[in-house]
């Protein structure tokens, strides 16, 4: 019965947002502000009968209802109940309505903010996000529906992949769906800019905020995606450049871009043309990264439940959402005219700058991702681009990048740069000298890479440090306002954001450079070295747990003065239900490092093969990754709590 | 300085930059591919010292494992190459299942570096699915 609630529900919600769709353009013609209202309802009953949707398809997963094809499937009864849960959209169908749910989320939560906005803007952006919902329902409806019934219910499902029994991986496909969808409203923004010729200073200014909304949740999706392959693939490395994390990287670079040119947009009025491409390249890149997923194109570690014909289907729409609106920027872009001009030395010359890198950074990212599968149609040839074509080429361009994020803050609105700008500069850089130096004197195997790494790292660490130093101080020297509300207002979102790369940086360049890993085969009692530290196997037990069995590893660590750092118990599970072998890596956090074993095969006679590796400043990866995130979402607060005529101090 | 002038300089430089960067991308792209090969496609003159990917069955009963080095035999139909590998085997690497490995020939022996097999008892590459299929040997799919 609640299933067939669920269904009903989707299918209600599918005629829901073809009216949403619909009515816009018959109440633009008669310009009938009812219908206008109307149909911004709309948008909030649409998201209503979605949601009831997606509640009833968990309700079956958690009461195990296996007269429900895709709760057999992917479910069973011994599982724990978060696990159950997360199964929901831990699947094919089930993530396509989540995919449904929150397109239709952020479609109602436009509807109900931003009440100042125009009603024609805002119910022509609801009709596209209105048109693109309806594809989707349709797709889950007509080829992938969750709500199908099995005539014979069996006893127990099948289970679900045990890889996919993790909380990150409970959490990162919903995080990244946020991410991938929150670009669907910028993408309506910009299709309904250019139908209602509406691309203008306010445009950009209600647009931002779900470009911010959609980036932190896009940022903190991979990072939880990263995190995940960390510890559960046991292979010690975060990031593999696999086609699919590519495929999330990709529409992030762009959103990157866009997060800044929007803000060109809003206070110069320049960039406009532009930043609607951007708009709708980002949500272009963003069904793209599902079409991968979904078709099982590309081999991956992470893809799962892949089929072709789904793929097509994405394919549709992803050629539906790119050509009408390329062609409409072909008819309509022109008439949107900017009315400044750019200054060489100016924030927003800056901006484009930072654009200009990003883009050919994702350009790189899907050179290599699709080169492959384009030679493969084209010659039959089958190969393969590894992390080298990506080190040689993303990295120097993001090095760029973070040394135009060291400048940039510097430079003025319009034409110029702040007092002190070039004291600042001259030291930051002459301490990211100093800085390489000295990594360089203390161990001199460095490549030249890993010392612009550094050197790149600590320039942008030291000039952000004295941006805030100077503008803090400058707010001290006036003694008639509010000291801590102006302190308040600076840009700490920017801030936070950018000091966030500075400790991406760190974790990333001491992982890649400080590593140490050794490998061995080791009978009970024996001891490894791992660079300076070393390991001992003292023993090998079993263990059973409700879902799965498992061979348990006892490793002790020592220093080389042999005091005790701890112990490490990395795991083999063996799961009966779905016949499976995972690997549990053991993982000893540190802020400094961390200590990594894998138990791999083997028996009592011929010993146990044992991974270890050393990895200096691994977590502070994931906390750069927090930060931006954070950052980003203290940028949207601070905006709130401004008084509003700010924008014209900033401009000038 | 003109707004035009300026203007020139930002496209000039952007230009240049852009010219300088498809090229080194390309550059990178043609140093770092790696071609896929079964073993009766394996071309030692051709391949030289390049490191390649060899995809095919492991065959049953070949793998023996002195410490930590495993010797075994990837076939196809037609033929077979020896590969030897030191570290750590997948969780689910036996024989008769599809592997991918990567590396460098020395002699006749291909020496891997890294062995790929997936956590999914049932998982074949696609590449060496497909490679197989060619030849005839792929007993359909029974994956689902």
């Amino acid at each position: 019965m609640i299933t067939e609630i669920g269904h009903f529900s989707l299918i209600f919600a599918f005629v829901l947002s073809l009216c949403q769709s619909f009515a816009p353009i018959y109440a633009a013609r008669k310009s009938m502000d009812v219908i206008h209202r109307f149909s911004i309802r709309l948008a909030v009953l649409n998201a209503v009968f979605v949601l009831l949707s997606f509640s009833c398809l968990i309700w079956a997963f958690i009461v195990s209802d296996f007269s429900v094809a895709l709760v057999t499937e992917h479910s069973h009864s011994s599982k724990p109940m978060i696990y159950k849960i997360s199964g929901t959209w831990g699947n094919h169908e089930g993530s396509m309505l989540m995919w449904i749910v929150i397109l239709s989320v952020f479609g109602a939560g436009l509807a109900l903010t931003q009440k100042t906005m125009g009603l024609l803007q805002k119910s022509s952006t609801l009709g596209v996000q209105g048109i693109i919902s309806s594809a989707f329902i349709a797709f889950s409806l007509f080829t992938s529906n969750p709500f199908e019934r099995l005539a014979l219910p069996p006893l127990n499902g099948n289970g679900l992949n045990p890889v996919l029994q993790d909380i990150g991986l409970a959490l990162h496909p919903p995080t990244l769906y946020v991410g991938y969808v929150g670009l669907s409203l910028a993408f309506s923004f910009a299709v309904a800019g250019l139908i209602t010729n509406s691309v203008d200073r306010n445009w950009a200014r209600y647009m931002r905020v779900w470009v911010q909304i959609a980036w932190c949740a896009l940022t903190l999706g991979i990072g939880l995606g990263s995190w995940w392959a960390y510890y559960e693939l046991g292979w010690g490395g975060w990031w593999f450049w696999d086609p699919v994390e590519n495929a999330s990287l990709m529409p992030w670079l762009v959103a990157t871009a866009l997060l800044h040119s929007v803000i060109v947009v809003e206070q110069r009025d320049l960039l406009k043309s532009w930043t609607v491409l951007l708009a709708i390249t980002g949500f272009s890149l963003s069904l793209l990264g599902t079409f991968i997923v979904r078709s099982g194109l590309l081999t991956s570690v992470h893809s799962f439940a892949s089929d072709p014909t789904r793929g097509l289907f994405i394919l549709g729409i992803l050629v539906f959402s790119i050509g009408p609106p390329l062609l409409l920027f072909a008819i309509n872009g022109p008439k949107i005219k900017s009315i400044g001009y750019l200054h060489l030395l100016s924030r927003e010359t800056g901006l484009l700058i930072n654009n200009f890198l990003l883009i050919c950074a994702s350009i790189i990212v899907i050179i290599g991702t699709f080169y492959p599968i384009a030679l493969e149609i084209m010659t039959g040839m089958k190969i393969t681009v590894g992390p080298p074509y990506f080190e040689a080429t993303f990295n120097p361009i993001m090095a760029l990048l973070v040394i135009m994020m060291g400048i940039g803050p510097f430079l003025v609105w319009k034409r110029g740069i702040l007092p002190k700008s070039n004291k600042i500069w001259i030291f930051a850089g002459t301490s990211a000298v100093v800085i390489s130096a000295i990594s360089f004197w203390a161990s001199n195997e460095l490549s030249v890479s890993a010392l612009a790494g550094i050197a790149t790292a600590a320039w942008l660490g030291i000039s952000l440090l004295c941006d805030i130093f100077v503008k803090i101080q400058k707010l001290n020297r006036n003694r008639y306002t509010n000291f801590w509300q102006d302190a308040l207002h600076l840009q700490w979102g920017m801030w936070i954001a950018h000091f966030g790369i500075v400790i991406f940086l760190v974790g990333a360049l001491g992982e890649g450079i400080y590593r140490s890993e050794s490998v061995a085969r080791m009978h009970i009692g024996d001891e490894i070295s791992l660079g300076s530290d070393s390991a001992k196997l003292q023993a090998i037990s079993t263990r059973n747990d409700s879902n799965y069995e498992s061979l348990v590893a006892t490793l002790k660590l020592t220093t080389s003065d042999n005091i005790q750092i701890g112990f490490l118990f990395p795991e083999k599970r063996i799961y009966p239900v779905e016949r499976q072998t995972t690997t549990e890596a053991a993982i000893r956090r540190t802020v400094t490092a961390d200590y990594y074993a894998v138990l791999g095969d083997g028996n009592r006679k011929d010993g146990y093969t044992i991974r270890l590796y050393h990895k200096p400043f691994v977590s502070w990866i994931w906390l750069g990754v927090i930060m931006m995130a954070s950052g980003v979402a203290i940028s949207i607060i601070i905006q709130r709590l401004k008084p509003k005529q700010t924008h014209v101090a900033f401009t000038s | 300085m003109s707004p035009k002038l300026q203007r020139l300089i930002l496209f000039g430089v952007a230009g240049l930059f852009l010219t300088t960067a498809v090229g080194l991308t390309l550059a990178a792209l043609k140093e770092n591919i790696v071609y896929f090969y079964t073993p009766s496609e394996i071309d030692k003159k051709e391949i030289g010292n390049r490191a390649i990917r060899i995809g095919g069955l492991v065959q049953k009963n070949s793998i023996s494992v002195v410490g930590l080095t495993a010797y075994f035999i990837v076939e196809d139909v037609k033929s077979q190459q020896a590969v030897t590998y030191t570290g750590a085997l997948p969780d689910i690497f036996r024989g008769g299942q599809g592997v991918i490995v990567e590396g460098k020939f020395n002699e006749d022996t291909f020496n891997a570096n890294t062995v790929m097999a997936k956590h999914d008892e049932q998982y074949m590459p696609r590449e060496v699915a497909d490679k197989l299929k060619e030849q005839g040997i792929w007993q359909g799919d029974s994956k689902k």
